[in-house]
């Protein structure tokens, strides 16, 4: 531009040029520059872009490489003695009472004893020994005696889950190369495992208990079925509520309410709900549902309609703008036809708003399963063994679950909490998979 | 589960009366529909709107009501030595017992023979209620049977009727929201008030120092604990700040990239990935946080000297960031788009390269929108609670510095509330009036928020 | 129906019709040749050739869809915006192709500017408004030098005695008639030799269109301009040439007053008469 520029502002240079290249279209030196400006600007663009996938990525990929081990479980083969002594020590007929009270963990402490007599002496080193294995490893051993009580006085190879630790230590999160005081398993231990595994008696397999237990201390037996149904039936009451009602209010307020204050009162305020942070709906919940009406805490019931409160306006507003889409030409044909206004409605527009509103709630309800912090404040977030039943049980939710287990000091349940998250994200994909298919094959152009 | 089979119940005797009252409204029109003033099925609808509203309000009002009955026969019925001069908290505790030793659990008075027969009693009672519940509310469906079914006639104008109710229906409906935020509002207040009966106003919003561990024992020694929330306050906006520094750029440089250079094939694919971004738990990113982002940031200040908190204000304040990444672009890619072709053009027309138009045209335009999103924006973080409670500390520091940790209003509230709680002690309350003040600050918020929005759309609309 | 050989619309040919000596002299400052214009699959602008002399008005008029202002876009190559067109042919500013690869599209566009259809003012001052262009082209040197741009552009957009007294005051909040003054100082301001002018008076009243019109023939002495307009009374009252476009092709073009007393095209007498448009 220097031509440009040595032209007297607002004099023109419009003037005939006497040569026709007088002024060449050639890049100038200022604007290299402009346009070194502007490659600096789209890679910032672009680079912010990058940021934000990269640490999806970083995200996700810190989760599955903490979490994908969790699927498995090492166990060891124990040749276990079901001595009679231990089991039926009055001898005589089998009492099943007594089956189901009899110490089966000394049978497991019997077998390793046998195994590692040099333990056998010191205390400490005793506790280590016993500590291999899951503390709950009586329960198989019972449930196999109570199943077939003729194994009593015979000897068999029992498949027992590995402890936490020693599980840990299998998978190679410790590594035994480290100064003994810098790591959770002893030499000892190490030692003991190698022996076990040098006989080929410790494998993995695919950690079943994980997808059929409920929670438990013991990481090994820590499973999120508990979990999952809870958010199941937590997720039933809330779509039991909020769709009916979101869809009866979008429908209202779209196709029927006169414009007034209140109508428009109604419709600030949903606007303003759906950005209520969803702690405040716990709160919510706790003074209203369990102290003033006295519904029961942990519940999946008061859970749900929690998340139904909360989802209500997410709902509300997506039925709204499908009803709107709803080309006006169709209801206007209904009328023509002699029908009421509320069969226009369920005759025409809202099957036809249908994908829409479907679309809207499974995005409601995605958000409503990853929901955490206002079941905190009803309760759910107990420690809770027992699958829950009913919508009155006792119950925690996946998000809750992780939540508890990110809280849990043991290594091990970093595992767990990460795979937890990955069930969870999975359900996730999954809904929101389906609401796309759903916008996606009824995508009505109009 | 009981009462969902009642509900079901109810539901399904609607559902046959539905067929009869269609049947019946045929025959009193001779056998066909013709002389009928309605469609038959909308006396079949009639009919079954007499026998499930009056049956299923009356189980919701009976549901509400029975346990304060039963409970106050239970309480009467245990010895007078046992009730009298109780606190209103002893009373919710003894009661507790009881129900918990009639569901079978393990209560810590559960061998006090008074307290066993009250349990029995407790759950005598629930049973006959339960039973008379169901009795009176197929009782009173059927009665709503008999006379739907006395008022079909052929001149019934049945389609009007149920109309009307359904229109009732409706506008209960959208009432719940109403109700809901109305809900909110009087159950903080009503807590608050409570609290600052406990604590003044001045020393909870001015107060330098919050520890709200109340003493067990009345004459323990700082039995009274401090409410002072300049700390929450201070830490909230310390994460918020950090939040929107992380957020802010990020968000805004990715919705120009997306609105003004990315080509559709990059949209398609980019699109997506901000909306996993936005759609991934909070709880996941707190679980990012605290294990991943906050030991990063420790040994990354630890290999330079810095002494970096493991649960400092910064490790949680960019991973929020993150989260209200996908949050910012969305919004402000609207608001960009909103900006009019013409401005572009223009620019353009004057020779300014894409980058100057965006800076000097675009970006002013769309300010308005833009500061919009970005108050939504610190909306969403100041109420944000799971990567707080997860990656952020509980102690309250009175402190700016980002690598030290401070807590927040909402693991305050969370903290306060999870676990065990005595009824109306102030470490309780002061909860609440922890959630009045953030409802109030993110209401205030996206009040202006939203405002500045519409009239920033209507401008260019 | 009697084709009438005279137009029965009274269009009075107030521009100056530019004298002998002047025929003599005319300078091609724009040139098309063979110019198609495609959206898509659809082939908007066929074979068109066009001369632009300079310090002359060029009105280009036809029926609404016709393309003239696909065409007015193709000569400072704002079509670029668009992604789906695709411009064929040569067009050239004083002989050098505007579509040659090497060419710079923004050094192109501070020498051919353009006012667009709506008034498009920034939502800034109007001082920034007018200063927006000189700064990004680095055109001047210093507060002063921007000031005295500022100033000069006004006045010869007939706007400074307006709104001297209020240039720090947003663009937006003046009259339709005044942005669309603002938005052609604006495009002077930046010094170009073309100025691109896209049916400017189409929103605003016949009170404010006069006042542009004045505009329009007093900056001719400066600038060579290309304006679109529906109007045919406008296109008489303003330009020397009109060329007359319909359904994608250049029809006719020629000296404004000899296009409307005696079109040599049936279809050009068929829209100057009034009987299509
Ligand atoms: N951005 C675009 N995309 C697709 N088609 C366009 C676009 N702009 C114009 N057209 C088409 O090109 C033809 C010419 O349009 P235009 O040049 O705007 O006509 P006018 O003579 O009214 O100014 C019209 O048929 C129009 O539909
Ligand atoms: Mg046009």
């Amino acid at each position: 531009m220097t031509d440009a520029t040595s032209f007297p502002p607002g004099t023109g240079s419009g003037g005939r040029p006497t040569d026709p290249a007088r002024r060449p279209l050639v890049v100038s030196p200022h604007l290299a520059r402009r346009y070194a400006r502007e490659r600096r600007f789209r890679l910032l663009g672009l680079a912010s872009v990058a940021t934000a996938g990269l640490i999806l990525l970083i995200l996700l990929g810190s989760i599955v490489s903490k979490g994908y081990s969790a699927f498995w479980q090492y166990n060891v083969d124990l040749t276990i003695e079901f001595s009679a002594e231990e089991l039926n020590p009055d001898g005589g007929p089998v009492d099943m009472e007594t089956l189901r009270r009899a110490n089966y963990l000394a049978l497991v402490r019997d077998s390793l004893k046998r195994e590692f007599p040099d333990a056998a002496g010191d205390r400490s080193e005793r506790r280590k020994l016993y500590g291999l294995v899951s503390p709950n490893a009586d329960i198989v051993l019972r449930s196999m005696v109570l199943e077939d009580p003729g194994l009593i006085g015979t000897t068999q190879t029992v498949t027992i889950k590995l402890s936490d630790d020693m599980d840990t230590f299998a998978k190679g999160y410790i590594d035994r190369n480290l100064p003994e005081g810098d790591r959770r398993v002893t030499d000892l231990e190490i030692g003991w495992f190698d022996h076990l595994n040098s006989e080929g008696r410790i494998h993995a397999a695919f950690n079943v208990d994980f997808f059929t237990q409920g929670d438990s201390r013991e990481p090994e037996e820590a499973g999120i079925y508990g979990a999952l149904i809870g958010s199941i039936l937590t997720l039933m009451v809330t779509l039991l509520v909020s769709f009916p009602i979101g869809v009866m209010a979008a429908v209202y307020l779209e196709e029927f309410a006169p414009k007034n204050r209140l109508t428009d009162l109604i419709e600030v305020n949903i606007n303003n709900l759906a950005a209520v942070p969803s702690i405040v709906f716990g709160l919510l919940g706790l003074a209203v549902f369990l102290n003033f009406f006295g519904l029961p805490r942990s519940a999946p019931l008061v859970g749900g309609l929690v998340l139904a409160l909360m989802t209500l306006p997410t709902i509300i507003i997506a039925s709204r703008s499908a009803l709107k889409a709803v080309p006006p030409s169709i209801r206007e044909a209904a009328l023509g036809l002699g029908a009421s206004p509320l069969q226009v409605v369920t005759h025409h527009v809202l099957p036809l708003a249908m994908p829409g509103i479907l679309t809207g709630t499974i995005i409601g309800m995605a958000q409503a399963l990853g929901e955490t912090a206002p079941l905190l404040m009803i309760g759910m977030v107990a420690f809770i063994v027992d699958i829950p039943q009913s919508f009155t049980d006792p119950a925690t939710v996946l998000p809750v679950q992780v939540y508890i287990w990110a809280d849990s000091p043991e290594r091990a349940f970093v595992e767990k909490t990460s795979a937890a998250i990955m069930v969870l994200l999975g359900f996730l994909v999954l809904m929101n998979a389906i609401a796309v298919l759903l916008r996606k094959r009824f995508e009505r152009r109009w | 589960m009981q009462t969902f089979i009642v509900v079901l119940a109810l539901l399904g005797f609607a559902a046959v009366g539905y067929t009869m009252g269609r049947a019946r409204s045929i025959m009193t029109a001779g056998g066909t529909p013709k002389g009928l003033h309605s469609l038959p099925s909308y006396y079949g609808a009639y009919t079954a709107m007499w026998i499930g509203l009056p049956s299923l309000l009356l189980l919701a009002a009976w549901l509400i009501v029975q346990p304060q009955i039963v409970d106050g026969l239970v309480m009467g019925g245990l010895p007078s030595a046992m009730t009298e001069g109780l606190s209103s908290s002893e009373y919710g505790l003894l009661l507790n017992d009881i129900r918990n030793v009639a569901t079978g659990n393990i209560s810590s008075r559960g061998d006090d023979p008074a307290i066993t027969a009250a349990a029995a009693r407790l759950s005598g009672l629930h049973d006959t209620g339960f039973i008379l519940m169901i009795v009176a509310a197929f009782g009173i469906g059927a009665g709503g049977l008999a006379v739907a079914r006395s008022r079909i006639s052929p001149t019934l104008r049945a389609r009007n009727t149920v109309e009307k109710v359904i229109n009732v229906i409706l506008i209960v409906s959208s009432l719940i929201a109403i109700l809901t935020t109305v809900g909110i509002v009087l159950s903080l207040l009503f807590e608050s008030f409570l609290f600052f009966t406990h604590v003044p106003f001045y020393e909870f919003v001015f107060g330098l120092n919050w520890s709200p561990q109340t003493a067990l024992r009345a004459d323990q020694v700082g039995s009274s604990g401090a409410f002072g929330a300049i700390p929450l306050f201070v830490g909230t906006l310390l994460i918020t700040f950090i939040a929107m520094m992380v957020a802010a750029p990020i968000g805004l440089l990715s919705a120009i990239y997306m609105a003004e250079y990315a080509d559709p094939r990059f949209r398609a694919f980019a699109k997506p990935m901000l909306e996993v971004l936005a759609g991934i738990p909070t709880v996941v990113y707190g679980f990012f946080a605290a294990l991943t982002v906050a030991p990063a940031f420790r040994n990354a200040g630890e290999s330079i000297g810095l002494d970096v908190s493991s649960e400092s204000a910064l490790a949680a304040g960019v991973v929020m960031g993150i989260m209200i990444i996908p949050f910012v672009s969305s919004l402000s890619d609207d608001v960009i788009n909103a900006v009019p072709q013409s401005l572009r053009d223009g620019s353009y027309g004057l020779g300014a390269t894409k980058s100057e138009t965006i800076r000097s045209v675009v970006v002013p335009a769309a300010l308005p929108g833009i500061v919009g999103a970005l108050l939504l924006a610190i909306s969403r973080a100041i109420g944000e609670t799971m990567i707080v409670v997860m990656a952020a500390g509980l102690a309250a520091n009175l402190t700016v510095n980002p690598l030290e940790a401070v807590t927040t209003v909402t693991v305050q509230i969370v903290t306060l509330l999870v676990g065990d709680q005595e009824f109306d002690s102030a470490k309780t309350l002061s909860a609440f009036a922890l959630g009045l003040v953030l409802f109030f600050i993110t209401l205030a918020l996206n009040v202006i928020a939203l405002s500045v929005v519409r009239k920033y759309r209507e401008k260019y609309d | 129906m009697t084709e009438p050989s005279t137009p029965t619309r009274d269009v009075t040919v107030a521009a100056k019709p530019p004298g002998p000596e002047q025929l003599a002299n005319r300078y091609t400052k724009v040139q098309s040749r063979d110019v198609n214009v495609y959206y898509g699959e659809k082939h908007a602008l066929k074979h068109v050739d066009l001369d632009v002399y300079e310090n002359e008005v060029t009105a280009l008029i036809g029926p609404s869809g016709c393309g003239k202002s696909t065409f007015l876009r193709c000569l400072n190559r704002m079509n670029d915006v668009i992604d789906i067109c695709r411009v064929t042919g040569r067009i050239s500013l004083d002989d050098h192709d505007i579509y040659d690869p090497s060419l710079d599209v923004v050094q192109l566009r501070a020498r051919v500017g353009m006012v667009f259809q709506k008034p498009n003012p920034f939502p800034k001052s109007i001082y920034d408004n007018i200063a927006y262009g000189p700064r990004i082209h680095g055109i001047a040197h210093g507060k002063a030098e921007l000031d005295e741009i500022v100033q000069k552009s006004l006045e010869r957009a007939g706007l400074w005695k307006e709104v001297s007294d209020r240039l720090d005051q947003p663009g937006t909040g003046l009259s339709g008639g005044q942005q669309q003054r603002l938005c052609i100082a604006r495009a002077i301001a930046v010094n170009p030799e073309v100025i691109l002018m896209d049916e400017p008076c189409s929103a605003l009243d016949p009170i404010a269109t006069a006042r542009i019109e004045e505009l329009i023939d007093e900056l001719r002495e400066n600038f060579t301009i290309v304006i679109v307009t529906h109007s045919m009374q406008q296109a008489a009252r303003v330009s020397q040439r009109t060329a007359f476009f319909h359904l994608g092709d250049l029809v006719e073009v020629g000296e404004t007053e000899a296009i409307f007393t005696n079109p040599e095209d049936s279809r050009t007498q068929g829209y100057i008469t009034g009987r299509f448009g």
